[in-house]
């Protein structure tokens, strides 16, 4: 991984568009690094969606769909200096042009102002070897909407090429640390907790602390969060609504109460407590709050993750010597060992389908992001290290978001499972502001 | 707060205005020491926010004077982040080569167990505890920052058990001592480097004030 295409620079780039103002605050900057060739990675173009009757909305639809499906390393996306033509309907492309550009597919597309301050977006997916229409829609949405639809065009651009749902939808949450400047001395920080679109944009923060905070676990009907608070002066979980801010304490036992997990029916969640000793993996029955130990083991057991059926929970445990990755029936027994590669596999998050885990995994002192195919063992690294850690799924399996540590300040960036693309979100945030504990 | 009775000869208020105060700091996000020094800690040595909060704060119009320190000395220990009204501090001023001095207990890489220079310092807290069976102590355990956030979180707890069996097997009653992993989360120093590392992989050492 050493050839770094820069893309794109920065949504300023956009400005020079006929039509289309954009941001220019240096907190909107989205830069997208392709590290790597995308072998197999199919070629597209997508055209900067042409503005109708004096449409000017803030948003660059295309600019978003491009990154999205850069970002997802099933796509190579055509840089927007390469293209020769700007259609925004099927029948004004000179299919024979983009073909001889190396170009698949191409995205267009127009927006219009409609009534009460609401645009109608047309968008236009074309095979230009088929020189065929594969999709086509027409939406209406408020200037706020627009990005929510944008990343929804990626969503229905990934299916119709890839045949598997797109992930652009759906929400990341992450954990956010501001460092005071006036309190760097007394080193007093803000802890929040943030949900974002898949991009890192808009990010909304639902509860902030004094204390650390870390965890963050969507439950599977994305209403809610777990996540870890120390808020108490220990570890402790909560669960809380997204929407309304309600929330509840549900593990604060002696000792440590963490790393919560829903079960794929959201009933239960997987937390560690350390209330009889040695942390173990409890089963927490969300409506009655009744606590079941799952492991009941003298070693460390923690970071539990469900497998999608909700058959295996899988764990790490040191009871080997130093970390690895097993997994147990929820009923408790069965325990196998899953990870023998390297001598520090930690952070389980299992893909949709169960064929493959991602984990923390060290290599020559250096923490990465791997991937292990769970039939045949295989292991990939998957990012650049040194300080990799908390991987999550994308919802279709081939992508993770993770959070990168180190000198540079913590960040978080998304690596693609097929192919090798590897993108920072630099998100909305503040600089400075540390951001971490990804889940998607 | 409480009343210290085993001080000896001191009248008057007792009141640890120092520790009501770093109390607070405490609670505020920064896991700091507020008694004693630690002299590993060539980086942090001081801690000085302890002093800043005693010299704002102390209060000696009460006449919780300590026999047999000057006011100048007393002055002089406040500085320091030491209450002469406390025992555990009184001790350190004492003897200031005390092994009660030391309440930060460092670890190696990817272990809990106790190095052979930290033993005497265990020995003699445990001791202490056994003398003081009012005093409460929370040992607070920290990782440096590598691995995983969770893991680490459990490295912590063992780190600070790993100080709570030598504390018990020298005196220490368990209903003194209670322990609380903050695991990666609550650096000493916030760089990522060898040395923070090595300064971050640490027990702390609390006495409830």
């Amino acid at each position: 991984m050493t050839r770094a295409n820069r893309f794109w620079s920065t949504l300023a780039a956009l400005a020079a568009l006929p039509g289309l103002a954009v941001p220019a605050a240096a907190d909107e900057d989205v830069v997208i690094d392709i590290i790597g060739g995308n072998e197999g990675a199919t070629p597209i173009a997508v055209v900067p969606f042409q503005a109708r009757d004096g449409a000017a909305p803030e948003t660059g639809i295309a600019e978003i769909i491009s990154a999205d499906l850069a970002r997802s390393g099933r796509f190579e996306v055509l840089p927007e200096q390469d293209l020769v033509a700007r259609p925004s309907r099927s029948e004004d492309v000179a299919f024979a042009t983009w073909r001889a550009l190396g170009v698949d597919h191409l995205v267009l597309g127009e927006i219009s102002p409609a009534e009460a301050e609401r645009y109608t977006v047309r968008y236009e997916l074309l095979d230009a070897y088929q020189e065929a229409r594969m999709d086509g829609r027409r939406y209406q949405a408020t200037t706020q909407d627009l990005r929510t639809l944008a990343h929804t065009l990626s969503d229905r651009v990934y299916k119709q090429i890839t045949g598997r749902p797109g992930p652009f939808t759906r929400q990341i949450a992450y954990i956010a640390v501001d460092q005071g400047e006036q309190d760097a001395e007394s080193g007093s920080r803000q802890y929040r907790l943030v949900v974002a679109d898949a991009d890192g944009h808009r990010p909304q923060t639902i509860l902030t602390s004094e204390e650390p905070l870390l965890s963050p676990a969507w439950s599977p009907d994305r209403k809610r969060l777990a996540y870890v608070s120390f808020e108490g002066g220990h570890s402790e979980v909560y669960v809380q609504h997204v929407r309304t801010g309600e929330r509840e304490r549900v593990a604060s036992f002696r000792g440590i109460n963490s790393a919560p997990a829903w079960s794929p029916d959201g009933e239960q969640l997987a937390v560690t407590l350390s209330r009889d000793g040695a942390a173990n993996i409890h089963l927490i029955d969300v409506a009655s709050g009744e606590v079941r130990p799952i492991t009941e083991h003298w070693a460390i057991d923690t970071e539990a993750a469900w497998g999608p059926d909700g058959a295996w929970l899988y764990f790490t445990s040191d009871r080997g010597g130093g970390p690895q990755i097993y997994r147990t029936r929820p009923e408790g027994d069965g325990t196998e060992r899953v990870t023998y590669e390297g001598g520090y596999n930690a952070r389980p998050s299992l893909g949709p389908n169960g064929e493959r885990m991602a984990m923390v995994h060290r290599q020559d002192g250096a923490y990465y992001i791997a991937v292990q195919d769970l039939e045949t063992e295989a292991i990939r690294i998957i990012s650049d290290g040194p300080a990799d850690e908390s991987p999550s799924f994308a919802p279709n399996g081939e992508m993770v978001l993770y959070a990168v540590g180190g000198e540079a300040g913590e960040r978080l960036a998304v690596a693609s499972v097929i192919g090798n693309a590897i993108s920072p979100l630099r998100a909305t945030e503040q600089q400075g502001t540390q951001i971490r504990e990804p889940d998607w | 707060m409480r009343t210290i009775d085993t001080f000896p000869s001191a009248t008057g208020r007792r009141i640890r205005l120092l520790g009501a105060a770093a109390g607070l700091v405490l609670l505020t996000g920064c896991a700091s020491l507020t008694g004693g020094q630690d002299g590993t800690d060539a980086g942090t040595g001081g801690e000085t926010e302890g002093s800043e909060v005693a010299t704002g704060e102390t209060d000696t119009s009460g006449g919780a004077e300590a026999e047999g320190l000057s006011e100048a000395a007393q002055e002089r220990a406040r500085a320091q982040g030491l209450d002469p009204d406390d025992p555990l501090d009184a001790a350190v001023l004492e003897d200031p080569d005390s092994p009660l001095a030391t309440q930060r207990i460092h670890f190696g890489f990817d272990t809990s167990a106790i190095r052979e220079e930290y033993i005497p310092v265990l020995e003699a807290h445990g001791t202490f505890l056994a003398e003081h069976p009012q005093e409460q102590l929370t040992i607070e355990g920290h990782t440096d920052e590598r691995g995983s956030r969770e893991y680490n979180l459990a490295l912590g707890e063992r780190r600070a058990e790993s100080v709570e069996q030598m504390l018990l097997a020298n005196g220490a009653q368990p209903e003194q001592l209670e322990i609380v992993s903050f695991g990666e989360e609550k650096p000493l120093i916030d760089a990522s480097n060898e040395q923070a590392w090595a300064e971050n992989r640490r027990a702390e050492l609390v006495y409830e004030e």
